[in-house]
């Protein structure tokens, strides 16, 4: 087993509610709440839930683009939270963001050199010419051509203007990137090449990614752990095989037969959840799954569950239910 | 085909815009039928002209830009091609209607869910104000709001987007059309609220009879819910076929393609995804001969030379490949 890269400690991301006359804080929406986990170096950790269950938002609090409300984060041993503005900056070369819109997130009046000189020359690495030769050889390995660096982001199609954000994140070469819905803009036939792109990257580079994706299939694919999240919270983290064998919460489990099954011979018997999300500002009292559960008990609706490890330290369980506690 | 009358029968469609480009021919020769009370869906990547189709049968291709150069939509041997917009407006919605990806976008948000509602029953069905609006909350109710004589009285932004999409599917079935055109329905949608939405169209259609043509880019939704199903590259129609035999015996390689690049999941762990080199052409920029050819494994000198015609197979299907993939190849 690899080290461990990334350890998340009870990370908390408040935002406040305005309201009133004098736009007082009139409540907090607790978008994540209390969330802990670890991950090994050169592991793929995949997230996923419905929307509004915090997952892009723990994603942006752990690279602190959220400030956390509290909880720490410690990523190769430096504890991100405790850091100054200027060590922040500076240690973001070991921390890059993939986002899902590459056409929002490319700046539309530079040109992909442009784009991909700014965090060279940001942290001053390496001169003019050992820069244009990396940016050479992470186009080579993106699969873009070279004549490409002096074009403009609308010139791409959105297969390209993902592969160009991946560059971007790569330009540092940094040991954790957090992908948030990276192929989710993209058609099939090219999610599956930027699928591909990204699981040999993580081979051959040894990155460790925190894929956020509401694609159960391809998070299945791409991924080592998988963590459920529910209204801020991690209600199941395993490895990615036995959490689509044996799904343990009930949330896990409804949430994997909802998915259409592409092969018209096998019709997934299916949990259909009652009801919606409810609204994180409101949460239900005790577990926050208890309203739409179908197995809830008394105590369900009264405590919120501890999280509890069912497996080892090696071979970490995490759930968080009180079926199991 | 069997026997069965057509709903629709589409033939021979050819779709143009003009854009600063040049003239686009979104829809190329596109003939098709849609059987009554079946589920057909309609599958392909975005720009292949899956949705210019569905709003052609509603008679809502914006003109200008866009325009129906040639080609016949016949409802029911009705043709709908050319019917002046006052005729139009009676087929719509009373025989033929549609549901969006976006309800938030399709519903008005200055007035209520029932009064929306009762709008469409009282210009369509002849009922007094009174009587739409017990019609509209037992359609509420059938497509599973809870409390809808509550519901009825609120604005489109006090629904989440389930619900929404649940009213739009009510509105959109009141006046029991034949066909409902559903296009990405589920897409903006959670994968749990998506399982509860499709469970209800499928209800209802089995109550009402209702064909529905199911526009989706999504494999998954169609395999469990429709019958047949279309699939479409760069504007023309390359493969249709029964269920089964699309998903286990895809014969145009795109088709193939899409269906192996989707991730699966399985218990087996991760080869390589199989993949479509290259990307979606630009329809001013097509290849020569066949529009797929550029990205075929087995493309020949024959695929550089002609299209293709859609031509029927000895199973029923159709495909347009001068080479169709055999069966466990």
């Amino acid at each position: 087993m690899s080290e461990i890269l990334l350890e998340v400690r009870e990370l908390k991301k408040h935002f406040p509610i305005k309201g009133g006359f004098f736009r007082r804080t009139v409540g907090w929406l607790k978008a994540v709440d209390g969330v802990s986990f670890q991950l090994r170096a050169g592991r793929t950790l995949g997230l996923v839930g419905e929307s509004g269950c915090g997952k892009s938002t723990l994603g942006r609090a752990i690279l602190r683009l959220h400030e956390p409300t509290a909880g720490q984060v410690i990523l190769d041993g430096v504890d991100i939270t405790a850091l100054d503005h200027q060590a922040l900056v500076a240690q973001r070369r070991n921390m890059q963001i993939i986002f899902q819109d590459p056409y929002a997130s490319l700046s539309p009046r530079r040109t992909i050199l442009q784009t991909l000189l700014e965090p060279l020359e940001t942290h001053g690495i390496g001169d003019d010419a050992s820069r244009r030769a990396l940016i050479q050889e992470l186009l080579d390995i993106v699969g873009l051509r070279p004549h490409v660096l002096h074009r403009y982001p609308h010139e791409f199609s959105g297969g390209q203007r993902q592969r160009i954000g991946i560059a971007r994140a790569l330009t540092l070469n940094p040991k954790f990137i957090v992908a948030d819905e990276a192929v989710s803009a993209l058609d099939v036939s090219v999610q599956s090449q930027v699928l591909n792109l990204i699981a040999r990257l993580q081979r051959e580079k040894h990155i460790s990614f925190l894929f956020i994706s509401h694609d159960l299939a391809v998070v299945q694919h791409i991924s080592d752990d998988v963590g459920v999240m529910y209204l801020g919270q991690l209600v199941e983290m395993t490895s990615a095989e036995k959490l689509y064998r044996e799904p343990k919460h009930p949330y896990t489990q409804a949430l994997l037969s909802a998915i259409p099954v592409p092969d018209p011979r096998k019709r997934a018997k299916r949990i259909i959840l009652e009801g919606d999300v409810p609204s994180p500002l409101n949460p239900p009292q005790g577990c926050h799954f208890h309203p739409r559960c179908p197995q809830a008990k008394d105590i369900c609706r009264q405590a919120m569950p501890e999280q509890v490890n069912l497996g080892d330290a090696e071979d970490p369980h995490l759930i968080r239910c009180h079926l199991y506690t | 085909m069997s026997a069965v009358e057509p709903l629709i029968s589409v033939r021979n469609l050819r779709i143009e815009f003009n854009t600063e480009r040049g003239v686009v021919r979104a829809i190329d020769d596109v003939s098709f039928d849609i059987l009554p009370g079946e589920t057909l869906g309609v599958v392909g990547e975005s720009g292949c002209g899956k949705s210019v189709t569905s709003l052609a049968i509603l008679g809502l291709i914006p003109s200008p830009p866009g325009r129906i150069v040639s080609g016949s939509i016949r409802l029911q041997g009705r043709e709908l091609v050319g019917l002046p917009e006052a005729e139009y407006r009676k087929v719509r919605g009373r025989e033929i209607s549609m549901i969006f990806q976006e309800p938030m976008t399709a519903l008005n948000p200055v007035f209520t869910v029932g009064s929306q509602m009762v709008d469409v029953l009282v210009r369509h069905k002849q009922l007094t104000r009174r009587q739409a609006r017990q019609v509209a909350i037992d359609m509420l109710a059938k497509v599973g709001i809870p409390s809808p004589e509550k519901r009825i009285d609120e604005y489109p932004h006090q629904l989440s987007g389930g619900m929404r999409q649940r009213v739009m599917i009510a509105m959109a079935l009141s006046c029991g059309p034949k066909l409902l055109l559903a296009d990405e329905p589920t897409t903006a949608l959670d994968v749990t609220t998506q399982a509860q939405v499709m469970e209800e169209i499928v209800q209802l259609q089995e109550e009402f009879g209702t064909a529905v043509v199911l526009v989706t880019h999504d494999l998954g939704v169609v395999a469990e819910t429709c019958q047949r199903a279309v699939v479409m590259y760069c504007g023309k129609v390359i493969e249709e076929a029964e269920i089964e035999t699309l998903f286990h015996h895809p014969k145009h390689p795109y088709t193939r393609g899409l269906m192996d690049s989707i991730p699966r999941i399985r218990d087996e762990k991760k080869a390589e995804l199989p993949t479509i080199p290259g990307t979606v052409p630009d329809l001013l920029h097509l290849p020569k001969g066949c529009r797929f050819v550029d990205r075929c494994f087995q493309a020949q000198e024959r695929c550089c030379q002609g299209e293709p015609a859609l031509e029927r197979q000895a199973d029923g299907s159709q495909v347009a490949c001068f080479f169709p993939l055999e069966a466990g190849a």
